[in-house]
């Protein structure tokens, strides 16, 4: 009787969340005439300030509910090749979103909906004077980047080649985050973000890189194959591009399309 | 042949309970690429990376063995809201998320931090982003383990030994020593090898005090954890699976050393 019982307890949460189409009603109590419409979005790290937004919008006016997952998009994508569901991926650079395409994880043509450019963050009111990249070289100073193999580290690394400076970094954080919360907690004098890192932040100062140093990142958003929610989904991305949803990108740093 | 039996339920929930383990082992070997353990072997990032993982657990097992000992001796000695006070204190690092753990390192040891500061003032000492951090983090999130295993060794220990050798003459540093200590040897030797393997993991509180840094902070949970979100999972499979075989060789060599028998 009693293994019997222990069966069931084993048994029960499996058939639960065995069916592959449950929709989140079967587990959500409020749901009836009117009930939001759900939609997933997987979204790199840096959109969470204007995603969160976004979504905020969009629960007004189309009553869709947007849940996110805000990774590394090196993480999302592994995610989204071992089938994590979800309806929109939304990649911090082109190579991420081609690799998802070669996957055969995207429905239709990926958009750019956003630019973002690096930075250099450093301590509030910029106490050791840093002007330009060439003054990271200098002696002294604790500097940390993104690992080379992370974007925002490769575009470091660009940016720095650009500028023709040769820098000893202290440490290579594996996400940029690492950067920002380094320089915010003094225990950096300097690193190189991005400006939407900078915005959203708010505990550091940014100095501008020049353009002819400096290197654009592009962001591309597209619906996912086995979206099972694409008409929402497509509603998210039709808002993002939309004037409104490139409004609430610029005000956190990032340039529209 | 005596031996008791298992009754079933519990032989059955034992059987889950080491599928649990063995599954997502048996995915690491299987789906390991196996052709490039060689050439990962001898990479010149793996074997640093590798090397810096050691030593830096070992120095942390060893700073954990010096004050953990004397730590777990001070907890069994004391009763009621100060051991309580204590023990909630030795055990807060196992329950702090670990990143969590290494910004409070910085907040106290960094260039801003309580002692950092003053640290970094008089002598010019910065801690963050160098090996001494990384064995800090380590030894932080691990000596916990050591501590409370060594106090439960403590508490189940027979006071008659302790107190023949003071009624002989005894100072209390030689019963520690002579007494105490040896017949703490397998307690000792089970939280050394938990703080050890727990600091040879250690990953967050070391990403977030240490950084990252080849060769001076990059420990192989560090390198395992870039591999993954850059090449993808075959090369942090390889790093795993060498830290895996490394970490076993060594616990089975120092086994037999330490408790005689296997």
């Amino acid at each position: 009787m009693i293994k019997r019982a222990l069966l069931l307890v084993a048994v029960v949460p499996l058939l639960a969340c065995g069916g592959s189409g449950t929709s989140p009603c079967a587990v959500l109590t409020a749901c009836g005439a009117g009930a939001p419409t759900p939609v997933t979005v997987f979204a790199a790290a840096s959109l969470q300030p204007p995603f969160d937004k976004i979504a905020k919008q969009l629960q007004l006016r189309e009553n869709i509910t947007t849940t996110f997952s805000y990774e590394g998009t090196q993480t999302l994508l592994a995610q989204l090749k071992q089938g994590a569901p979800a309806d929109v991926f939304a990649s911090a650079d082109a190579a991420h979103m081609t690799a998802a395409q070669g996957a055969g994880l995207i429905a239709g043509t990926p958009k750019v909906f956003a630019h973002n450019r690096l930075e250099i963050a450093v301590e509030k009111g910029n106490p050791k004077g840093i002007h330009s990249l060439s003054d990271l070289s200098r002696a002294g100073l604790v500097v940390v980047l993104a690992d080379p193999s992370v974007p925002a580290g490769k575009y470091a690394q660009q940016a720095l080649a650009a500028a023709k400076v040769t820098v000893h970094p202290a440490s290579l954080e594996p996400q940029v985050t690492g950067v920002l919360s380094k320089v915010a907690l003094g225990e950096a004098d300097a690193g190189i973000v991005y400006v939407s890192d900078v915005v959203s932040s708010g505990k550091v100062d940014g100095v501008p890189i020049p353009d002819d140093q400096n290197v654009v990142a592009d962001y591309l958003i597209a619906t996912l194959k086995n979206a099972s929610n694409a008409t929402a989904a497509d509603d998210f991305i039709n808002f993002v591009l939309s004037a409104d949803g490139q409004a609430i990108l610029k005000t956190a740093g990032f340039e529209g399309v | 042949m005596s031996r008791a039996r298992v009754p079933l339920t519990l032989g059955v929930l034992a059987g889950a309970g080491l599928l649990l383990f063995l599954l997502p082992l048996l995915g690491l070997v299987v789906r390991a690429p196996w052709g490039q353990l060689g050439a990962a072997l001898v990479a010149p990032a793996t074997s640093t990376a590798l090397t810096l993982s050691l030593v830096c657990s070992l120095l942390a097992t060893a700073a954990s063995l010096v004050m953990g000992i004397p730590l777990a001796l001070v907890l069994s000695r004391t009763t009621g809201v100060t051991r309580r006070l204590l023990r909630a204190l030795t055990t807060l690092p196992m329950v702090l998320p670990p990143v969590v753990g290494g910004v409070a390192l910085l907040l106290a040891f960094g260039r801003r931090g309580l002692v950092g500061e003053a640290l970094n003032q008089a002598f010019g000492l910065q801690i963050p982003f160098t090996t001494a951090a990384a064995v800090m983090a380590e030894t932080f999130v691990a000596m916990p383990f050591l501590v409370i295993t060594v106090e439960g060794g403590l508490r189940s220990l027979d006071p008659r030994f302790e107190e023949a050798a003071r009624a002989l003459g005894g100072t209390s540093w030689m019963v520690f020593l002579r007494v105490t200590v040896p017949l703490l040897r397998p307690a000792i030797f089970s939280g050394a090898v938990l703080c050890w393997a727990r600091a040879l993991g250690e990953f967050g509180a070391t990403i977030a005090f240490a950084g990252n840094f080849p060769g001076r902070t990059q420990t192989v949970p560090l390198a395992v954890y870039l591999a993954l979100e850059t090449s993808g999972p075959e090369g942090a499979i390889v790093l795993s699976l060498i830290l895996l075989v490394v970490s076993v060789a060594i616990l089975v060599g120092l086994r037999d050393r330490w408790l005689g028998t296997p």
